[in-house]
Order: C-alpha cells, then sequence, then structure tokens
C-alpha cells in the first residue's frame, strides 16, 4: 500500500448471481483527495462504493483503509425516524459530542437549528439528504463515501451541498469517494473522475481535474469526456 | 379532530356496557330462576361478599400472580426466540417444526402432561402456560425480525455501533410493535390457559373456584368471579399494554 494512501482499493473480480459484474477495479487515494466515480446505471459505482466500506466481501482483490472512521451517505438518507435530527446525528457520534457541534454542523449543511429536534417525518428531500451528510461529518471522518448524494435535487442545492463536501475534504484532509452521474458535479468538486463502464465493469479512464481556476482546461474536459465515453451525451451534461 | 372523534367513542362504549347489563337483567328477569341466571344485583352482590371476606381477592390475587409469571416467561423466552428465527434462517429451519408442533398441540395436553411430568406445582402450571404461549409470540416476533430495515444495519456497521446502542436505538424501536401486539393478544390467552391450569391441578386461584362453584353448581359464583377477573384484566390492558402499544407507534404520529 502507498505509504500516504487513505485508501487503497483493488477489485480483481465481483460476481453477482453468477454473472462478473466488476473486473479489474483499482484505484488509490490520498489525504483530502476526492475522487468521483462515474459511470453509467448498473456500472458497479454502488458496488465499488460497499466494497469500499467493507459491506461487501464478497470478491476477489483487497481494500485497505488505514483510518477506520468512516463517514457515509447512501442513495437514501437512511434516518431513523423514531429519532429526531440532532439524535440521528449522536446515534453515530462520540458519547461526549456537544450540542454545539451538532448545532454548527446542521447550520453548515443549510439547516435551520429549529430542525434539530424535528422527527425525519417532517422533513423534504432535501432537509433529510442535508441531515445525513451533518451524520457522515459529524464523525470527523478520515474517508467520507457518497453514493450519488445530491440525486434528484436542484441545481443550486446541489452545488452548496459540494461546495460543504469539498470545504471538508481540503480543510480536514478528508478523503472523499463520490459515486455520481453527474458531470457537472464531478467537474465542481472532484479532484480525480474514474470511469466505470463495460460489462462487467472495468475502470476505463482515471483521469486528474484540471486546476478549476482554468476555465478553458475544464472546459475542454467537459467537452472531451462525452466524446470518449458516449453514456455520458444523456447522462451527464448539464 | 382527535378529541372530538375520542368522547362518542367512550360514549358508544358506556352505551354498549350498560346495554350488556340491561339485557342481562331482562334474560334474568325471563328466566325467573336465580340459580340458573341471577341478575346482576345478585352477581355483585356475591362480587361485593369475596371482597369483604377477602377469599376473591386472594384468589384473584394469586391468579394474577401466574399471569404476570407465564406472561413474562412466555414474552421474554419468545422475544429472544423470535428474533433469532427472524434474523438467522438457520435458527428459522431448527425452531419451525418446533414451532409449528407446539401450535398445534392442544392446550389441555400440555398441560396435563406438565403435570403429570413435573408435578402438580407451581412450576408445571406456569411451564405449561409458557409452552402454550412462546409460539405465538415467537410467530410474532419473528414478522418482526424479518421485516427489520437492512439499511440500517448497513448504517450500524459502518459507524461500528456498539451492539448494545444498536439494539436500544435501532432494532428495538423496529420491534416495538410487533413485541407490543404479541403482549396484547398473549395477554388475553395467557390469563384463560392459567384458568384451566388452576381448575386442572391447583388448590387456589380463580379456576380452582370457578370449579368449586361448578361442582355446586353455584352460577352467581362463576358468574362473579369470571366478571371480576374479566374485568382486571380489562383494566391491565388498557391502562398498561395499550398506552405501551400507542407509545411503541408514537413516532409514526408524530411524523
Amino acid at each position: 500500500m502507498r505509504g500516504d494512501a487513505a485508501l487503497e482499493l483493488r477489485i480483481i473480480e465481483k460476481v453477482f448471481g453468477g454473472q462478473p459484474v466488476l473486473r479489474d477495479v483499482g484505484f488509490v487515494a490520498g489525504p483530502g483527495e476526492i475522487l468521483a466515480l462515474f459511470g453509467p446505471s448498473g456500472a458497479g459505482k454502488s458496488t465499488t462504493l460497499r466494497i469500499a466500506l467493507g459491506l461487501d466481501r464478497d470478491f476477489i482483490g483487497h481494500v485497505r483503509r488505514p483510518d477506520a472512521r468512516l463517514g457515509v451517505m447512501f442513495q437514501e438518507p437512511r434516518l431513523l425516524p423514531w429519532l429526531s435530527v440532532a439524535n440521528n446525528l449522536r446515534l453515530v457520534a462520540r458519547d461526549d459530542v456537544s450540542d454545539e457541534k451538532i448545532a454548527t454542523l446542521l447550520t453548515g449543511v443549510g439547516l435551520p437549528p429549529a430542525v434539530a429536534a424535528l422527527l425525519p417525518g417532517k422533513l423534504s428531500l432535501g432537509m433529510a439528504r442535508r441531515t445525513a451528510l451533518a451524520r457522515a461529518l459529524v464523525v470527523d471522518p478520515g474517508l467520507l463515501v457518497l453514493d450519488e448524494p445530491f440525486a434528484s435535487l436542484d441545481p443550486q442545492l446541489t452545488a452548496q451541498l459540494g461546495a460543504v463536501v469539498a470545504r471538508c475534504a481540503r480543510a480536514n484532509a478528508v478523503t472523499v469517494l463520490l459515486a455520481t452521474h453527474e458531470l457537472e458535479q464531478a467537474l465542481a468538486i472532484a479532484d480525480r473522475i474514474l470511469v466505470l463502464s463495460g460489462s462487467p465493469s472495468t475502470l476505463q479512464a482515471d483521469i486528474a481535474v484540471p486546476d478549476r481556476r482554468d476555465a478553458a482546461a475544464i472546459d475542454a474536459l467537459r467537452r472531451a469526456l462525452p466524446a470518449r465515453f458516449p453514456f455520458l451525451e444523456s447522462s451527464g451534461g448539464r | 379532530m382527535v378529541p372530538r372523534l375520542a368522547f362518542p367513542a367512550r360514549a358508544e362504549r358506556l352505551l354498549s356496557l350498560l346495554g350488556f347489563f340491561a339485557l342481562w337483567w331482562l334474560a334474568a328477569a325471563l328466566a325467573a330462576d336465580p340459580r340458573l341466571l341471577p341478575g346482576p344485583q345478585a352477581v355483585l352482590a356475591v362480587i361485593w361478599q369475596g371482597v369483604l371476606s377477602g377469599e376473591m381477592t386472594g384468589n384473584i390475587g394469586i391468579t394474577l400472580a401466574r399471569v404476570a409469571a407465564a406472561f413474562v416467561l412466555s414474552m421474554l423466552v419468545g422475544s429472544v426466540l423470535g428474533v433469532f428465527a427472524g434474523r438467522s434462517r438457520r435458527a428459522d429451519a431448527l425452531l419451525d417444526p418446533w414451532i409449528i408442533i407446539t401450535l398445534n398441540l392442544p392446550a389441555l395436553v400440555v398441560i396435563v402432561l406438565a403435570y403429570v411430568w413435573v408435578g402438580l406445582n407451581e412450576t408445571a402450571a406456569i411451564l405449561a402456560v409458557a409452552i402454550v404461549k412462546v409460539p405465538t409470540v415467537v410467530v410474532t416476533v419473528r414478522e418482526g425480525a424479518r421485516a427489520l430495515d437492512p439499511g440500517l444495519d448497513e448504517l450500524a456497521a459502518v459507524y461500528h455501533l456498539p451492539r448494545l446502542r444498536r439494539l436500544q436505538r435501532i432494532v428495538a424501536p423496529q420491534l416495538a410493535p410487533y413485541i407490543a401486539a404479541a403482549g396484547r393478544s398473549g395477554l388475553a390467552i395467557t390469563w384463560k390457559i392459567v384458568l384451566i391450569v388452576e381448575l386442572l391441578g391447583r388448590p387456589n386461584g380463580v379456576g380452582y373456584a370457578l370449579n368449586l362453584f361448578f361442582q355446586n353448581f353455584d352460577v352467581a359464583g362463576i358468574l362473579a368471579y369470571g366478571l371480576a377477573f374479566a374485568a382486571i384484566m380489562l383494566a391491565i390492558e388498557t391502562t398498561l399494554l395499550q398506552p405501551w402499544e400507542r407509545r411503541a407507534h408514537a413516532w409514526r404520529r408524530g411524523a
């Protein structure tokens, strides 16, 4: 394993229902690096994330995470409906987590303090996703795994939450593994774009995203990727 | 809306109860034979005398203790087995034939065999009731365990939640409605079986008293004990079990 790696993942083969679904997928992520795992629906993005999280061990290969502190956002918020928003955060946090920290995190993801006392059933989908992001951050994760975290949210909220993730990664050296099929989201926050596609899915590309201040280079990548990976024409561009 | 609905419901219940007593009174008057069907007043008088002498309260107290012991034992054992059966296919496969057999075994057979094998004592009485009741708790709680959200299990695994916290915060709230349902139906079954157990092999309790009244053809005594005990079980259900079940579902209403 690379000395400073926060995540090393190597899937030689993953079989599901007798059929290989992933083959030769491997990457190493450094501290504070944001990797966008990109691919069409059914390309195995979620499966790769589950393997990275240790939820799926039925594969040939290995996964190494030196830092056990994981933060996760699944495709659905997975909030416990019988616990208030604040208690959903406390559930996963250290016992001595302060009310101030919870309030700061909720404010950080754009939720008003009054939301802390509400049950999740009172929240909109956008608020529930923000709560799930705050819950992922309350553990001070070393690795943050986000599975289509902002799907079906409006572009403004998506950009806002993407900025929260990017800021957290830069400030606290949190490694982020983000599954998405939104090209603009990947271009907005990722350091690298990993493309999964094919049958079985393989890692087709590991592309470094240029400095975002270089608008021309970003634009060139925005045009180049759909040309190289046709599935992006229908799923990625906005 | 809830208070407006609650009052008529309470009024209708009271009306229904008054209707029952009125019908009973009318039937007793038509029968005109207090030995065959005594009226409500005669039965209430027997209850009052039983309370004053302490005989009825003593017998009811003993029966309630047996009901409580058998209920707690069967809920504990049934809930634990139900969770195992719902969470593990192997445990389910091992338990299922036992559940089917015990569910279909007549309660009377279990009671008689318990007395024959263990002896005419409290252990046999409580054990017999628990053996009859446990399978129904297992079946209900097993359904709850099968319905546990695997997504929340994954959440607990990712965050390495301690076992106790998982049980308290994730598993218990999901199982609570099933355990409450098993408790409510369980209490009704338990006390009826306890009376049979007492009738067949105990020297005290409501079942024993009913047997004596039956042998003396004392219908007023039978009705007095039957009604008094049913009223107490109804009170327990409405003051303890129903509020517990409402609490188990409270977050759904709050959502």
